[in-house]
């Protein structure tokens, strides 16, 4: 499971836990996240933004 | 057919122009900009040290790249000295440049206290990413940073530093953390967070001068005290550009004046971002912007759409104490009600109804954000 990080606001996506608050269940890929799913901290679109892989 | 002109390559610029080409491939875009034009993430500054980042690894893309992904010429390091809204067209190094539509997305200026001494010109403000390059010069080899403002961004600072392993002093002429975002009660964690990080408050005073020392800076404070600093930020809230639209005849405020539509009192002139009032607020965050660049991209594809803002909450990005705060509307009759626990203060403002109106969460208490934003009502 990896974890990504929004490059405008720093959010961190853990594949892991997802985003249950987000209606995203724990374990989805980053790549099942909805196109139309926003930064729940700064609101720049998935499709927009690159959310990059860190450690 | 004269271009759609932006002018600013900031958050705000960059993403009405991503917003504007989804809708419209065809229309020539013209970007001016007074620095590099390379795209970066503002909100990435404040927590760099943490983060690791050195200055180049902040550049997120390089202006060419922008200008491809973009399909737009972008002009660097070129600043607008008019704007001619009846005309159409904008002055910038003396060349006279013809618009279809104008963004402002111009930003906003630090404030600057007007200090005394030999070392004032050597404070530094970090409001962009040349800033932060210099502030990030100015720190190597160096032990101690004097900030001057205990607000969101002079904190979110101190805690880069603290965590940095500098020496951080505090000045602020009030007695709390980000006294005009937060009620006292989620304040006070924050304080005694950075306080145990090893920041050295110094409430109720101002930096009247700065005099240069055989090592580095001494700031002399309105009480007679004085702080020994190596590097001096200060960080005292951020004052919209106005000027440019001003002197166009342009109506501004606080901020450029915009309405529903992001559209200023000009013609085909619009405003965006730090530099934007609209419903009569500056509101320098993300999520506003991404609100008003969604908007903006539609309005200028013909589409109807007006700006509405949801609830919005604010992250204050403290690692030392996590902080999401939503404030109650200006002015608003009211109380603050909180509870804390081991996992963080919890703050809710209810108004004379006692309907939520704002919250204000730290620590792990800010996991409830979103079910609270979703109860507000704005």
């Amino acid at each position: 499971m990896k974890k990504f990080q929004c490059v405008v606001c720093g959010w961190i996506y853990d594949e892991a836990a997802g985003a249950p608050d987000e209606g995203i269940a724990p374990g989805t890929r980053w790549d099942d996240v909805p196109d139309s799913w926003a930064c729940p901290d700064c609101g720049v679109g998935k499709s927009d933004f690159e959310m990059v892989e860190i450690a | 057919m004269h271009p759609i002109i932006v002018i600013g390559s900031g958050l705000a610029g960059f993403t009405l122009a991503r917003e504007w080409r989804k809708l419209d491939a065809a229309t020539p875009l013209r970007i001016l900009t007074t620095d590099d034009g390379c795209f970066y993430s503002k909100p990435m500054l404040s927590n760099a040290l943490a983060a690791g980042k050195t200055v180049q690894q902040l550049v997120n893309k390089p202006v060419a790249q922008m200008a491809q992904e973009l399909d737009a010429e972008i002009s660097t390091r070129i600043q607008v000295s008019a704007i001619d809204p009846a005309n159409h067209t904008i002055t910038a190094n003396g060349e006279t440049i013809h618009y279809s539509r104008l963004v402002l997305a111009l930003g906003a200026d630090p404030i600057r206290l007007p200090l005394l001494g030999d070392g004032a010109d050597a404070v530094l403000s970090v409001n962009d990413l040349e800033d932060y390059a210099s502030f990030r010069r100015n720190l190597e080899g160096k032990q101690r940073v004097a900030i001057l403002g205990a607000g969101l961004i002079g904190c979110e600072y101190a805690n880069d530093l603290l965590t940095g392993g500098y020496q951080v002093d505090i000045v602020d002429p009030g007695n709390r953390p980000l006294s005009s975002l937060l009620p006292p009660e989620a304040s006070a964690p924050l304080q005694e967070a950075l306080g145990k990080l090893g920041v050295e408050w110094h409430w109720g005073v101002k930096a009247e001068a700065v005099g240069r020392t055989d090592g580095g800076f001494r700031l002399a404070l309105s009480d007679g005290g004085s702080i020994d600093a190596d590097v001096v930020l200060s960080a005292i809230g951020l004052r919209a550009r106005t000027a440019l639209a001003a002197t166009a005849g342009i109506a501004v405020k606080r901020g450029i004046v915009v309405d529903n539509r992001l559209r200023t009192s000009a013609t085909d002139v619009y405003a965006i971002g730090d530099c934007a009032e609209a419903q009569g607020k500056v509101l320098p965050f993300v999520m506003p912007l991404m609100q008003q660049a969604r908007t903006l991209a539609r309005v200028l594809t013909g589409t109807a759409a007006e700006l509405s803002y949801p609830a919005m909450p604010i992250v204050v990005k403290t690692p030392a104490c996590p902080i999401v705060v939503c404030p109650p509307a200006q002015g608003l009759a009211g109380e603050w009600r909180s509870s804390q626990t081991q996992q963080g203060v919890r703050a809710c403002f209810y108004d004379t109804a006692d309907t939520l109106r704002g919250f204000a969460l730290t620590g792990q208490a800010t996991a409830e954000k979103n079910a609270l934003a979703q109860q507000l009502t704005l």
